[in-house]
């Protein structure tokens, strides 16, 4: 058993070609964008891009730890929309309050989702799709189904809208903080290193004497505030608590993880190549925009949802085919 | 009378001792919450002993039953399919698309017969995808299934721009909206629908295959199980049902609309599978128990309704369910 | 006389209302090699798996170093001072060398932070005493089996223990290796650390323990100096058996083993597949049991899966009843005429879920087949002759398999097969965990079998049943074919020498 995984394993690392892929696919689409289009490079397109896009790199980097213990979160959209229900009610307390109270609110679902998984032993994708549920329907009750508006007196707005000292806006300084905070966890605690160790082998890390329990709980609670962040991102920036939003976000999250080279089956994973990858499938849509742009096609809103799709099948594809072909090559 | 329930049915296996009538909750906690729902329905609920009230829930349970069944097989296989919502969105778009095209419109028996056909070819081709990337690419079924979960009903939005399409068709309608010997059309359907299922997981090769696959799939493979074609027909099954369901659910409504078509069916039918016995590490499809299972959780839904619960409040009860369904059924196997 | 380290006392477990356990027993003292045998099934796993936490215990007691013992997890045993190699090889092969030795007690620096600089020269350090030099920051999934083990013994050592378990350590160790493992044993307990060491190799228990601690059905038989047993008792203990009647007639019921050699059934020619098979060649007559030998690893379940179609071949050819034979998958072997009783009971055989009846009948299903519906009286006709011809000790035929005894269950699999009357049976260990009974039963079963005609390839870890069982004898090493013995005239002897020295006959017959 253990010699068939090392097996596949030897010829998928071999290669290494996953996560240098995403990061050449990544520099070959901004110099295609760079040269196609006049103001891709432009500091507008780049700073909303990345404002946009910060909420779906949190997520993303959540996921990539449940995803590294060989879990699922399926529920990260509709905890960002909880979230961003929660914090426009906060707003008026200013953003010292409605940052932590969202990334609280978010925690606390993640803890729902640990305790289910972890205590009640509920296979994680049932565990989170009924936290997907619940938190969409405990955002659409607080809100009365209604989208609702943000306090704009208070500093709230200002933390999505506006730059930190003038230069990057806060969501992109915080969403920095975020990576390299996970980042150092992942490679240099013994926390980060259960994390793999559990997607590796659960059985061998219990036998190892890892506290598994503890890792799969914080998993689940760090993917649950990183949703709660993103959420107060999209109320912050957007002015407004969005109920309905978050349709298939956890599709482009776990697209962005497995581009990034991290096994849906777990114990490998890294996290700036899930920055990268995250990156890759928002570039993908902004180059559509510009496409749409300039009038060379025209593609409804409806066709976010297939793309996001497509974007999965083709890494999942990739993903399948690299692995065997370096079995065929030995 | 509680030990004669569908719940009990499992893979053919009586069991050993049924001298002893112990009440176990956890095997009849199905029934039991039929009962109570019933009770405390008649009791509380207004109008609830009407004829119209029975109509109503009949109409309604068929495409929750009717999809609960494919899921059953799937889950039977140790695999879960979270597409069947989407697919019912894009099979739901699709037939009306067909009989109100031009050539629907000029030849109507032939587009109500393409009406009735395509959209189910189109929802088998949904299944074929499940199912290969399933099991000959072996990527995980809830990854597999996630990527149609999103774009299916992309698809359907795109081909119907969006929009409500209506329509006055009364032959498609019947689907949804006739009536035999005085009960809904698509109550007789699932009944039948069960029944075939039935007989197919019990009394055919398919289903020992089934059940062998998702009882232990390397022993089956080892045994001559043609595991990938199999589990591939599970997941087909499953998508055609969801297609039929999707059908229903828009001649019901004379209209499709493919944002809500069978939006959080997946929840509903993998709760009803569950509620229903269905083991989610696979190995037993219990279609009654399905059924079931349905009944169940279109009564919660009803319940609330008619006691001025919010939808959105239903939502989070169903959450509730399916992890005390699933909960139950690990504690049960420990 | 010093408090013995470690003392467990009727220790009870039963898992689903099967004893694994019944009042076992073991000491060791501080500072010795404690040897523990068994036959598979015998308990030996469970036991440990109880020390150390995995498991707990239904009734008994345990003490370590002075103190009661209760061990809620491995965790804690880990950190009273029991390190554990297990035999299933618990490490992460996605993870690096550095990794799997480390974890848990990585070394730190400022702010907590993991410091893979002292972390990978410490790991250097610990595999240079075992002779191993090794890019630690590679993935342990890329070496051999062979050095993963090595390394999961270097992190028990490495944990600073007061008792080291080992379970079966050599299983896939080469003579050298397990000459440095020696050394590592002999170096820990001169600095007073005790050493369980399970094996099923009786050879290498007096050459490294102090004593021997006997296990037989769940319970403990005998404790021995090793200075005043011999094997031939040990082996009587192990199974139940009188001494005498293994000195003279030998441990299978295989029976008489004179071939009557028909025609050749199957002929492989140096087959190979990816899955570890290099270089096979056999050939089975019908009439005679042909035995594959091995250690584990050598390639022995790996031909099996290859001639039955579950791994493609690379290279080679095959000849089956006269035709040249190459199975897709195992649909297309079973309806050439094959069949593989599979090595995993649990994990390939049997659905455990199902019913004896649907167990039984699995592969002969198409043909109880018309128009896709199964045959159900035909069904249960066939399933009552087989639990009637072989002593099948069930309820009911559509009692659940897994309510059955192993060795009921291991009946009802080769029922599966026997049912398809194929022309050659493959048995991967087919007596493997089950009781003494049965096993006796199941081997004459199997002979009876031969005598009607039929081939069989016998792959098996126990000597004895090879050198009884079979005919002729394949010995396989690293995926090759090496060398052929012929019955009679086998001994156990003879077969372990073939199976151990070869190695350098391997490079040269393949120069």
């Amino acid at each position: 058993m253990l010699d068939d995984s090392a097996f596949d394993l030897r010829k998928y690392l071999n290669n290494n070609g996953q996560s240098a892929g995403v990061w050449i696919a990544l520099v070959a689409l901004i110099i295609f964008g760079l040269l196609r289009y006049d103001n891709f490079g432009s500091a507008y397109n780049i700073v909303s891009f990345l404002n946009y896009n910060s909420m779906f790199i949190l997520i993303a980097i959540g996921m990539c730890f449940v995803i590294m213990t060989g879990g699922i979160d399926l529920s990260v959209g509709s905890v960002a929309a909880f979230t961003s229900v929660c914090a426009a009610y906060l707003s008026p307390f200013g953003i010292e309050v409605a940052l932590p109270g969202g990334v609280l609110a978010g925690a606390v679902i993640g803890g729902i989702n640990a305790f289910v998984i972890i205590v009640m032993r509920v296979p994680p994708f049932i565990a989170t799709l009924a936290t997907m549920l619940g938190a969409k329907g405990g955002a659409l009750v607080i809100s009365g189904a209604q989208t609702i508006s943000v306090d704009w007196s208070s500093n709230f707005t200002k933390f999505g809208m506006e730059k930190a000292f003038g230069i990057l806006p806060w969501t992109i300084v915080a969403t920095l903080v975020v990576f390299f905070i996970a980042w150092i966890v992942l490679e240099r605690t013994p926390l980060g290193r259960s994390v793999l160790a559990i997607g590796g082998s659960e059985e061998a890390s219990t036998l190892m004497g890892l506290k598994v329990n503890r890792a799969k709980a914080f998993v689940y609670i760090f993917s649950g505030a990183c949703a709660g962040l993103a959420g107060v991102f999209l109320a912050s920036s957007y002015g407004a608590g969005q109920p309905l939003e978050g349709i298939g976000w956890e599709l482009s999250a776990i697209a962005s993880v497995v581009v990034g080279g991290t096994l849906l089956t777990g114990g490998l994973g890294s996290i700036p190549a899930t920055l990268a990858g995250a990156l890759l499938l928002g570039l993908v849509f902004n180059i559509l925009n510009f496409e749409n742009g300039k009038g060379t096609i025209s593609l409804s809103a409806y066709w976010q949802l297939v793309i996001r799709g497509g974007f999965l099948f083709v890494v999942i594809l990739l993903q399948t085919r690299v692995i065997r072909k370096r079995q065929a090559v030995s | 009378m509680t030990q004669e329930s569908p719940v009990l049915e499992n893979s053919g296996s009586s069991p050993a001792k049924l001298g002893s009538f112990k009440f176990d909750l956890r095997k009849h906690g199905g029934l039991l919450a039929l009962v109570i729902l019933l009770v405390f329905n008649a009791l509380v609920t207004p109008n609830f002993l009407q004829p119209q009230t029975l109509f109503v829930n009949i109409s309604q349970v068929a495409t929750i039953a009717i999809v609960a069944i494919g899921m059953t097989m799937v889950i039977a296989t140790g695999g879960i399919d979270l597409s069947v919502g989407a697919v019912m969105a894009l099979a739901g778009a699709l037939a009306p698309l067909i009989f109100l095209s031009p050539f629907g419109v000029e030849y109507p028996i032939l587009g109500l017969i393409a009406a009735f056909t395509l959209p189910l070819f189109a929802a088998a081709f949904c299944g074929l995808f499940n199912g290969v990337l399933v099991s000959v690419l072996n990527v995980q079924p809830i990854i597999a299934t996630l990527i149609l979960f999103i774009s299916g009903r992309g698809i359907a939005q795109v081909l119907t721009n969006g929009n409500l399409q209506t329509f006055s068709n009364d032959a498609f309608s019947y689907l949804g909206t006739g009536k035999i010997l005085g009960l809904p059309f698509q109550g007789w359907l699932t009944l039948l629908l069960a029944l075939i299922a039935f007989w197919f997981v019990r009394r055919t090769l398919f289903g020992r295959y089934l059940l062998a696959i998702g009882g232990n799939k390397r022993a089956a493979l080892l045994s001559g199980v043609p595991v990938r074609p199999v589990t591939i027909l599970a997941y087909v099954i499953c998508s055609v049902l969801a297609g039929v369901a999707g059908m229903i659910v828009v001649a019901i409504n004379s209209a499709s609309d493919a944002a809500r078509n069978g939006n959080l069916m997946e929840l509903d039918a993998i709760a009803a599978a569950v509620v229903g016995g269905a083991l989610l590490q696979g190995g037993k499809a219990p279609i009654f128990g399905a059924i079931l299972g349905a009944i169940i959780i279109q009564l919660v839904k009803y319940t609330l309704l008619a006691n001025g619960v919010e939808d959105e409040v239903a939502l989070i009860a169903k959450a509730a369910i399916i992890v005390l369904a699933v909960w139950l059924q690990q504690a049960r196997k420990e | 006389m010093a408090l013995p380290l470690l003392t467990a006392k009727s220790i009870d477990k039963a898992f689903s209302g099967v004893a694994a356990l019944t009042s076992a027993e073991l000491q060791i003292e501080g500072g010795e090699v404690h040897g523990l045998i068994g036959q598979n099934g015998a308990g030996k796993s469970t036991l440990i798996k109880i020390i150390t936490g995995v498991y707990r215990r239904d009734a008994g007691t345990v003490e370590f170093d002075g103190g009661e013992a209760s061990f809620i997890n491995p965790r804690e045993a880990q950190s009273a001072g029991i390190a554990t190699i297990y035999q299933e090889l618990n490490l992460v092969p996605l993870r690096s060398v550095t990794e799997n030795i480390v974890m848990g007690n990585e070394p730190r620096k400022w702010g907590g932070l993991i410091d893979w600089k002292t972390a990978n020269s410490q790991t250097k350090k610990v595999l240079s005493d075992f002779g191993l030099d090794l890019d630690v920051e590679r993935p342990l999934g890329e070496y051999s089996t062979a050095i993963q083990q090595l390394v999961a013994i270097a992190r028990a050592v490495s944990l600073n223990a007061k008792l080291v378990i080992m379970d079966e350590p050599t299983s896939s160790l080469d003579d050298k290796e397990v000459a440095v493992l020696f050394g590592v044993i002999r170096q820990l307990k001169q600095t007073g650390v005790s050493v369980l060491y399970v094996s099923h190799f009786l050879d290498e228990l007096f050459e490294v323990c102090d004593r021997v601690t006997v296990m037989r059905d769940g319970q403990t038989i005998g404790c021995h100096q090793i200075a005043e047993t011999d094997k031939f008792e040990l082996i009587a203990e192990m199974l139940g058996r009188n001494i005498e009647d293994i000195k003279s007639a030998g441990m299978t019921d295989f029976g008489g083993g004179e071939a009557k050699r028909g025609e050749v059934l199957l002929q492989a020619d140096n087959i190979g597949t990816d899955n570890r098979l290099r270089a096979f060649s056999a050939t089975v007559h019908r009439g005679e049991i042909v035995g594959l030998g091995g250690l584990l690893g050598s390639g022995r379940t790996e031909a099996a899966l290859a001639l039955f179609g579950v791994d493609q071949l690379t290279q080679g050819r095959m000849v089956f009843k006269g035709e040249g034979f190459e199975p897709d998958d195992p649909v297309t072997a079973i309806r050439s005429g094959l069949g593989l009783l599979s090595e995993d009971r649990k994990a390939e055989g049997i659905i455990p879920d199902m019913s004896v009846r649907e167990n039984l009948t699995l592969a002969l299903l198409p043909r109880l087949t018309r128009a896709g519906q199964i045959q159900r009286g035909r069904e249960r006709e066939i399933v009552e002759n087989f639990v009637k011809a072989l002593g099948i000790k069930t309820a009911d035929i559509d009692q659940p398999i897994r309510e059955l005894s192993g060795g009921n269950q291991q009946k009802v699999l080769l029922a599966r097969w026997l049912a398809t009357e194929p022309d050659l049976l493959i048995l991967d260990e087919p007596t493997r965990g089950v009781d003494v009974g049965a096993k006796l039963e199941i081997q004459s079963i199997i002979r009876e079998y031969v005598d009607r005609g039929c081939g069989v390839i016998l792959i098996s870890s126990e000597f004895e049943e090879l050198v009884e069982g079979a005919d002729r004898i394949v010995v396989l090493q690293d995926g090759y074919s090496v060398s052929e013995l012929e019955n009679p005239g086998i001994s156990e002897d003879i077969l372990i020498a073939a199976i151990a020295h070869h190695h350098d006959e391997v490079s040269g017959a393949n120069a």
